[in-house]
This record gives C-alpha cells, structure tokens and sequence, in this order.
C-alpha cells in the first residue's frame, strides 16, 4: 500500500517542481487575474494565461517536440507562420480604410510613428541584444500583436512569449501610456484644434483601395506579403459586399479559432527556463520605450505637417499612428475632447490608427528581409 | 430652425431627451457609440426640442440630424 502510495508521488510531477516553476504559476494567476478582473485584452491574454500555468506542470510534456498537445499548434500555427496572416485576414474584414482614403495625408502620421521602432532597435543593441533579438524587441513598438509574434517567431523564438505579452499589454495599457505624452508634446490651444468634416469616399474607392494597396506594398516590399496579403483580401470582403459570409467567418469564426491557438501556444512558449531571465525585464522596458517614443514621433509628425498645411490637423491624431487599432484612436478621441468637449476625432484619429498598421507590417518585413 | 447634427458616425446609445423639454447650450442631449466608444452630444443652441429625428439602436452618419430645436 505504501509503496504504490509512494510510486504515485515519485510519477506525478510533483517532485519535478521547481521554483521557477512557482513563480510562472504566480505570472500566470496575474494575467488571468488582469485578464478577468481589468478586462485587458481578455480574449488573448486568457489563453496565453492558462497556456503559461499548463506548460508549468511538470512532466506533461505539453511542449515537448513532436509529442506534446500545444507544441504540435506552436510547430503548425506560428513557427510555420499561419497564424498570425489569418488574424490579419480577420483584421481586414474588420478595419474601415475609409478616413485613411478621405485623409490621405495621415499615411505620414502611420510612417511617422513607426520611429519608435528604429530608435529602439539601436537601443537595444546597446543593451547587449543581438540584431535579430533587438528587431523583435524593437517592433513591439509598432504596438501590433501579431506582426510582433510574426517577426519574433522568425528571430528569436527564445523572446516570443516576453515580446507578445508585452505587445499586447502596453496596447491594452495605452490609455495609460499615452496621455501623458500626448500633454507633454502639444499645447492646449493645438489639442482643441477641430478638424474639418472628413470627406465622403465612394464604394468604388473602398473597392479598390485593398487591391492597389496589396499590389503597390507587395511590389515594394515583397517580403511584406504574407500579412499583407490577407490584410487587403480581408477588406475586399469586406468593401465588395457581396461576400457576406466569408468577411463573417474571416472577422468572427476563423479569428477566434485562430486566436486560441495564438494565445495558447504564446503563452506555452514561457516556461520558467525560458522567460525567468534577466533579458525578459529588459524586454519589458525596451518594449515600453519602443512604445512611448513611436507615440512621440507621431506627435511630432503631426506637428510638422502643420508647418505647411493650410487646413490644420489636430496633432493628437499623430499619437494614433502606433497601430492598436482602435485603442488609440480611442485614446486620442479622448484627450480632444477634454480640452474642447466639442471636438470629436474619433474617425480623424483613425485613419493614422489603420496607417500604423500598414506601418507596421513594411518595417517588420524590411527587418525581416535585411535579418531574417 | 436650428438642428442638432451627428458630428461623427455611430450608432445611438441613449437619448437624454424628449420632445417638449427645454434644452440649454452645451448640455448633453444624445450619447452616440462608436468603435465601443460612448461620446456625448452637446447642444449647440437653447430652446425647445420640437423634433427627434433618431431612436435609441439607430446608426446614423457625419452630418445626420439628430433632433431640431425650437
């Protein structure tokens, strides 16, 4: 009886515990608390949760090449890079090009706050990163969850659950971040500067906007295509119209599916061997700083637009130019209208917004190209 | 007769008002929702509401009118 008391412990993973393994479970506990109780970005950062407290049991072996459950959705889904160009698929069925094509000009604000990107990129060679590392760290900036699982996963897969959650926290986390910046780098009288009607844009220009678009990116940056791709298939759905049911299953059904397993196997990738590194805190405040000087560099596009523009924009737009669509435009909406309750910049706010992503994706495909 | 315009597209998330009531400048009159933001309307005149041209759940467009006031 004792003995087969004592078999069943020595087999259970007890004994193979380790500290680290603790303290994941604690990461863990703390996101899905966050997740549950402040509702930040719930949708993936309860999959990744729970993806880092199973992968933290020892001896399931759930990782385990070739054999374990999660490691067969990591291997298939994102080393093999099909994931993350079916959530962008989601995404274009989803995204409103419309104030980016009545708007033109906000194109700039996109580009210009994927600066954040750069700077950091060099910071973090100074840091002791590796180039392919300091590039998946930098385009945390970019503040776009799946292009930064994309780009890490062909770079430095040791970084991606650190380089993911912290994406993913900081977009959720921009309504925090970002006010301040946007305060310290305008003046009140710019933050109360409204902005005219925006103009109407015709089907026929939403038509064709995903098509040149997916042609022009594509034959520039050809390595931008995967995500790229998918992007401008998904808006076509979308603009056409007559396609209902595949924009519903590519904006609603595919993406959630796919989502689970994105977040399961993010969150699978951060065993305590991996991600209880002094590297990983790093990461976290290099992706902060990445984060922060793109959203200055927005500001300050915006601000030297107005240097020649007739027809003013409100700088705090710029501040939409990192990705997290629509969390900044929100952010943005927000700011405006506290200091004067009658300006609304909500769709102004999210042409940049949808720019950054497209930003986003040509600097991840130029790093990719030049490191990769 | 002055009306009160949507200044961005969304949908209508409540109505403050009802149609009679006085209304003053800048007082909150409609809620719109957009991209699962809740933005306020503000009057642009005082008066009386003679007309709500919405209902709560509506989506409506830049530049639609909302409710004319008297």
């Amino acid at each position: 009886m004792i003995a087969i008391f004592k078999e069943l412990i020595v087999s259970s993973g007890l004994v193979s515990l380790t500290g680290g393994n603790l303290i994941m479970w604690l990461v863990s506990f703390v996101l899905i608390y966050l997740a549950i109780k402040k509702q930040y970005e719930p949708l993936l950062l309860l999959p990744i949760a729970f993806g880092i407290l199973v992968v933290n049991l020892p001896l399931t072996f759930l990782m385990e090449p070739e054999h374990g459950l999660i490691w067969f959705f990591y291997h298939y889904g994102i080393e093999n890079d099909i994931i993350p160009p079916l959530i962008f698929l989601g995404l274009g069925a989803m995204i409103d090009f419309g104030p980016l094509i009545a708007n033109p000009k906000t194109l700039l604000l996109g580009a210009g706050a994927q600066v954040g990107l750069y700077v950091t990129f060099f910071a973090a060679i100074l840091f002791g990163f590796d180039l392919r590392e300091a590039a998946s760290i930098a385009i945390i900036g970019g503040a776009d969850g799946p292009t930064t699982i994309y780009l890490t996963s062909k770079l430095a897969p040791q970084l991606l659950g650190a380089t993911a959650v912290s994406a993913y926290a900081y977009m959720a986390l921009v309504p925090i971040i970002q006010p301040p910046m946007m305060k310290l780098l305008t003046t009140d009288h710019e933050r109360k500067i409204v902005m005219s009607k925006l103009r109407p844009v015709s089907r026929l220009q939403k038509i064709c906007f995903p098509i040149i678009s997916a042609m022009t990116i594509m034959l520039l940056v050809p390595a931008s295509a995967p995500l790229i791709s998918m992007l401008m298939m998904g808006n076509l759905f979308k603009e056409s119209g007559v396609v209902e049911r595949l924009t519903k299953a590519s904006s609603n059904e595919l993406m959630n599916i796919v989502t689970i397993f994105l977040g399961l196997s993010v969150g699978a990738t951060m065993t305590a061997t991996t991600f209880l590194n002094p590297k990983v805190l790093f990461i976290f405040f290099l992706g902060l700083f990445a984060f922060i000087i793109s959203t200055a560099s927005g500001l300050l596009m915006a601000k030297f637009m107005n240097l020649f523009l007739k027809d003013k924009i409100n700088p705090l737009i710029g501040a939409a130019g990192v990705s997290a669509v629509p969390m900044a435009a929100r952010c943005v909406h927000k700011v405006g209208s506290e200091a004067n309750r009658r300006n609304y910049l909500l769709m102004h706010a999210m042409g940049p917004n949808v720019a950054g992503v497209i930003g986003t994706v040509v600097a991840a495909a130029i790093l990719l190209k030049n490191l990769g | 007769m002055p009306e009160l315009l949507a200044p961005i597209a969304g949908n209508v998330w409540k109505i403050l008002i009802a149609v009679g009531d006085k209304v003053e400048l800048d007082d909150e009159v409609i809620i719109l929702e957009a991209l699962k933001m809740e933005t306020p309307i503000y009057c642009d005149d005082s008066g009386t509401i003679t007309e709500i041209r919405v209902k709560e759940g509506d989506a409506v467009n830049e530049g639609d009118v909302l409710a004319v006031i008297g």
